[in-house]
């Protein structure tokens, strides 16, 4: 049980850095709290096992340290660390049978075996492994071994924190929400800190209360899943959450407006302000399909675009249009009228963002 | 499913049959050809039956030879499956070190078998080989031509350093396909380093331990260049080991009969040891 806590923490595999694009993790500072369920979540090779990593223990970082509840460990090897990691690809120990398997962790450390077996007994039951318990893990399922690699680490009651580096990839898809909800359950049950690493952010918005979205090497928005969704604070963020991504647009900042093409976008006074007191001629803008507003006909305060398709999802349609030649999407719910041939859409200021850069440009009143 | 039946496949089978036909089938009836006749040549021979095997399995020489051999091979066995296991494991793994250790374990395996025995036969002289002359030196008298016991563990000791590096690749090899992330789970789970070798490592050098084992009882149950010119099977019969006592039948007395009864019952020895080791090494494995 710990609050762990990245310090000015870097890390690269190369001997002779030469700049930011050869570190898999750059300087961030970051704390997990003591008791929360994390999500880590990020494209391939963006850093996030290697974070998992360094916070585990299996990997030194070149810079920054690592802090248990204020404690540096960073020279700590991960026995030290009392940390359990769960890895992508299930890991047992062939010849053990499952008791011994989930066992293990414990005699390891030379806890009576009395307390082992109510354990191993509790662990198995809640993962359902209760019947395999006599069987040789090494003529298991797949699932099942990744069910005995994450009992490894859900017997010890007394870990710092839980790690799972995508857990699940190897499982059904059926059977993965079933785990997954049990995970939720045992992080209730036994209140431990844990951090999940995955790119699916469906995965990671189920599991976790906070998602650490990670970016070329760097967490770039640490939120609940609904502040990910409504505030990216970076266009990455926008792009990989959400099914489509936010759409975004160059603008150019005028003195009284922000312009796209021939349109002219919404925007606050104190936004305009801020841009013009910073000298920022060009941003980035974004604003996520489902807040696109969809009118019915024509309208003053709506753009008229081009419908380019329609997709049908089922419940909810995907309008593709050409605003100014850029293709855009906008959700329709299933009652809305289908528009075809022109599209007259509006952007409401709330949810259009404004980026710099790739950050989010915040002005508050 | 439906199965099509198409017997013209025997066909592309055949070069196979051949081959195995004329580089082992044929051979071996030659084999038992002699061991059943007494030929004394291609015009002149008769038909005896079981009487060469019984000549063999009640001779003593032959008895003594058989024993020699067990002993031999069991012991070779013990001392180079865990020391090349151990070597396997102290051997670098990356950089340049690896590349060096691997053609460094790696020699003696490239030098011919009399070779070998010459070699020892040079280096364990107590007058101008630097290990018997080291050994007389601490005091010990040590001469393999004279003594047996000496005879013994030279022979062991040429074919533990001709053979153990052939375990330690096995195993070398078995060790580098473990993926790493099997080592970083022990480690998260706090594993000893004992436990790391008991239940990572070794399973998962069973399949390479096999053929170490195997190979290494063929091998060492067939020795035959290294004693013979290291001790010449002395002194006495100390060293005699079955391949010796063999050719001297065959060529040395021209006793083409017994030797050939002889071959045959060698032959099976072999055969049902290796199935004796298999069977019990994967039944090790398996589900209790």
């Amino acid at each position: 049980m710990a609050q762990i806590t990245l310090n000015t923490l870097a890390h690269t595999y190369t001997d002779q850095p030469r700049g930011p694009e050869d570190y898999a993790i750059r300087e961030m500072v970051h704390v997990w709290e003591q008791g929360g369920a994390y999500a880590l979540l990020g494209p391939s090779g963006c850093g996030k096992s290697t974070l998992l990593n360094i916070i585990s223990g299996l990997l030194e970082p070149s810079n920054g340290e690592v802090l248990f509840d204020g404690k540096r460990v960073n020279e700590l090897r991960p026995e030290e660390r009392n940390i359990a990691q769960v890895f992508q690809f299930p890991v047992v120990y062939d010849t053990m049978t499952v008791y011994d398997n989930l066992a293990f962790p414990l005699r390891n450390v030379g806890v009576p075996e009395h307390k082992v077996k109510s354990k191993v007994y509790e662990v198995a039951e809640i993962l359902e492994l209760t019947e395999q318990l006599k069987r040789k893990a090494k003529g298991l399922s797949a699932d099942q071994k990744q069910k005995v690699s994450m009992g490894r680490g859900l017997v010890r009651d007394d870990v710092s924190a839980i790690l799972f580096d995508e857990p699940l990839t190897v499982i059904d898809p059926q059977l993965k929400w079933k785990l997954r909800r049990k995970l939720k359950q045992i992080h209730e049950q036994f209140n431990i800190t844990m951090v999940y690493v995955t790119h699916d952010q469906l995965e990671a918005s189920t599991f976790a209360d906070k998602i650490a979205v990670m970016y070329e090497g760097q967490i770039v928005q640490f939120g609940t899943p609904r502040q990910l969704f409504e505030n990216p604070a970076h266009t990455f963020v926008g792009y990989f959450i959400g099914s489509p991504g936010m759409n975004f647009f160059e603008a150019e900042v005028t003195p009284e407006h922000l312009r796209f093409g021939q349109s002219i976008l919404p925007a606050s006074r104190h936004m305009l302000d801020y841009l013009h007191e910073h000298g920022i001629h060009k941003v980035t803008m974004g604003i996520r399909p489902e807040f696109v507003h969809v009118w019915e006909g024509k309208n003053d305060d709506a753009y008229e675009v081009d419908v380019d398709f329609v997709e049908d999802l089922g419940t909810y349609k995907i309008l593709s249009f050409k605003f100014h030649g850029q293709v855009m999407k906008a959700r329709l719910s299933e009652d809305q009228k289908v528009p075809s041939g022109q599209a007259y859409i509006s952007f409401p200021e709330q949810w259009t963002k404004v980026y710099v850069d790739d950050y989010l440009v915040e002005v508050h009143a | 499913m439906n199965k099509v039946e198409n017997n013209k496949a025997w066909f592309l089978v055949l070069p196979v049959f051949a081959i195995v036909a004329f580089s082992a089938i044929i051979p071996l009836m030659t084999v038992v050809n002699y061991s059943v006749q007494d030929i004394f040549d291609p015009q002149t021979r008769y038909f005896v039956g079981t009487e060469w095997f019984k000549m063999v399995m009640t001779d003593s020489d032959l008895h003594g030879a058989l024993l020699r051999q067990f002993i031999f091979s069991f012991t070779i066995l013990a001392i180079e499956i865990p020391l090349g296991i151990a070597v396997a494991l102290m051997m670098p793994t990356k950089g340049r070190g690896a590349s060096l250790a691997l053609i460094l374990v790696a020699i003696p395996l490239l030098i011919p078998w009399n070779v070998v025995g010459t070699i020892w036969q040079i280096f364990g002289r107590g007058d101008i080989g630097l290990f018997g002359a080291a050994m007389n030196g601490l005091g010990i008298d040590y001469n393999y031509a004279s003594n047996p016991m000496h005879a013994w563990l030279t022979v062991v000791l040429m074919d533990v350093w001709h053979w153990t590096p052939l375990v330690a690749l096995l195993c070398y090899s078995g060790l580098r396909a473990i993926p790493e992330v099997y080592y970083q789970a022990a480690r998260i789970d706090r594993a000893s380093r004992w436990a790391v070798f008991r239940y990572i490592q070794l399973p998962k050098l069973t399949n390479v331990l096999i053929i170490g084992v195997l190979l290494r009882f063929m091998d060492s149950f067939m020795i035959y260049a290294e004693p013979f010119v290291l001790t010449g099977g002395g002194p006495g019969t100390s060293t005699t080991f079955l391949s010796q006592s063999l050719v001297t039948q065959a060529i040395g007395q021209f006793d083409l009969g017994p030797a050939a009864a002889f071959s045959l019952v060698y032959f099976l020895i072999i055969l049902a040891v290796c199935w004796v080791f298999y069977t019990t090494i994967m039944n090790m494995q398996k589900d209790k």
